[in-house]
């Protein structure tokens, strides 16, 4: 769906590892939340993309914690084996 | 608010200056440099006396006190002396962050990625939250309070100066992310509205600046290190950074800390605040780290190193937070000794 200058009236950016991010013109994220459950007030929401949030259908930053195929992290420091 | 009390001879001297004219400028000016001088790697986030001063100087340009004009904000006196207690803070900022800003760089990926990993591998300071969840007493708890609304009563403000220097994709999802903080444009619903109202269901003060007088170096070294990137436009960089940083560190947290509120009994109203930021941080983290800081180092307005200077400050300044709070609860057994019971 795009509006009359071609932009698309919702976007949706896939976060590598964690959620997606949707803005939307049209309330589709209120379609897919069964009424009442969680109102989508913000701007942008992130819809959980691993399965593990205690927040579904929302993102809580769950995904983070066991970490993941593309999860990155620090090299160890100097002065560690 | 009015002025803050004194924590030394310079807050002393800045105090008077304000509050009385320039008769005392030569002694302050001297005072300053001199402090500035002498000062220890690293002492300036430990100094009271320094902090409080920087934290009086910034607060003239966001809500200034009742009993200053206004026309200090910009007298050359005040941003002189500004200029010269940001250099030894900014100094020990860089110092206090280099080997973690080098391990973040040294991350295979993008900026993003970069401060995501530095927020899941920091491993300084005690963990705050699981405490607060676990074992914190309604004291404690209540003393955390006091210390956070220093920064939560205006939560976001800093981050608002940065965005007419910024350009683009970076600006429009800066102002997203700030629209959200400020509720949607729903008033009762700004998040420093939100721990107002935390504040005053754990039966303490949510005026503006009504726990200065209590606040640690470490928070106001905090509440000081966003003014400090977010007013000086070399900085933006930082800003962000430490923007994503904090972001990158909340949603999870606020569940603890809310978990704790309800263990104590404050109640579903207090723990509103840290409720809405499991969610709003959720999103706010992949905005900050990807759409602000990721367009901005991808586009070449920033380097990486500028950003993870910043994220590593915020998490730096939050461990000092969390160290000092735990300590003062190890030392007295109790956190509320200064204060009548209620
Ligand atoms: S994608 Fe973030 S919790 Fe599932
Ligand atoms: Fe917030
Ligand atoms: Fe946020």
């Amino acid at each position: 769906m795009t509006d009359s200058i071609g932009t698309p009236a919702t976007e949706v950016v896939l976060c590598p590892g964690g959620p997606a991010l949707i803005r939307s013109d049209v309330a589709v994220v209120d379609v897919i939340v069964a009424e009442g459950q969680s109102v989508a007030r913000r701007p942008v929401v992130a819809l959980c993309r691993c399965g593990r949030t205690g927040r579904a259908p929302w993102c809580d930053g769950t995904h983070k914690l066991a970490g993941g195929p593309t999860a990155k992290t620090l090299p160890t420091r100097k002065d560690e084996p | 608010m009015l002025l803050p009390r004194a924590r030394g001879p310079l807050s002393g001297l800045l105090r008077h200056l304000l509050l009385e004219g320039t008769e005392e400028l030569a002694e302050l000016d001297a005072t300053a440099r001199g402090r500035a001088a002498t000062m220890p790697a690293l002492s300036a986030l430990d100094d009271e006396d320094l902090q409080l001063s920087l934290w009086m100087i910034y607060e003239l340009s966001f809500r200034g006190f009742d009993d200053v004009d206004d026309r200090w904000e910009s007298a050359p006196e005040v941003a002189g002396l500004r200029a010269v207690l940001e250099r030894p803070f900014e100094q020990a900022l860089r110092d206090a962050t280099t080997s973690w800003t080098e391990r973040a760089l040294a991350v295979d990926g993008d900026v993003a990625d970069q401060v995501f990993a530095l927020a899941a591998g920091f491993d300084e300071g005690p963990d705050l939250s699981k405490f607060i969840r676990k074992e914190a007493t309604p004291d404690q708890v209540r003393h955390f309070l006091r210390q956070r609304s220093v920064y939560h009563l205006k939560e976001a403000d800093p981050h608002t100066f940065v965005i007419p220097r910024l350009t683009g994709p970076a600006k429009a999802h800066l102002v997203e992310l700030q629209y959200d903080e400020y509720g949607g444009g729903r008033s009762g619903f700004l998040h420093h509205e939100l721990f107002a109202t935390t504040l005053r269901q754990a039966a303490l003060d949510d005026t503006w600046g009504a726990y200065i007088d209590d606040a640690d170096a470490p928070t106001l070294a905090s509440s000081n290190a966003m003014s400090l990137f977010c007013l000086h436009r070399r900085l933006r960089g930082a800003a962000m950074g430490h923007l994503a940083a904090f972001e990158a560190t909340s949603s999870i947290p606020c569940r603890r800390i809310a978990a704790g509120l309800l263990r104590t009994g404050f109640g579903e109203d207090a723990a509103r605040y840290y409720d809405e930021h499991v969610e709003a941080d959720a999103v706010h983290e992949q905005l900050a780290a990807r759409e602000i800081c990721g367009t901005l180092v991808r586009t070449g307005d920033v380097t990486a190193r500028d950003v993870l200077f910043g994220a590593a400050a915020c998490l730096v300044l939050d461990a000092l937070q969390a160290t000092a709070l735990m300590a003062q609860w190890e030392d007295t057994g109790a956190s509320d000794l200064a204060e009548a019971p209620l």
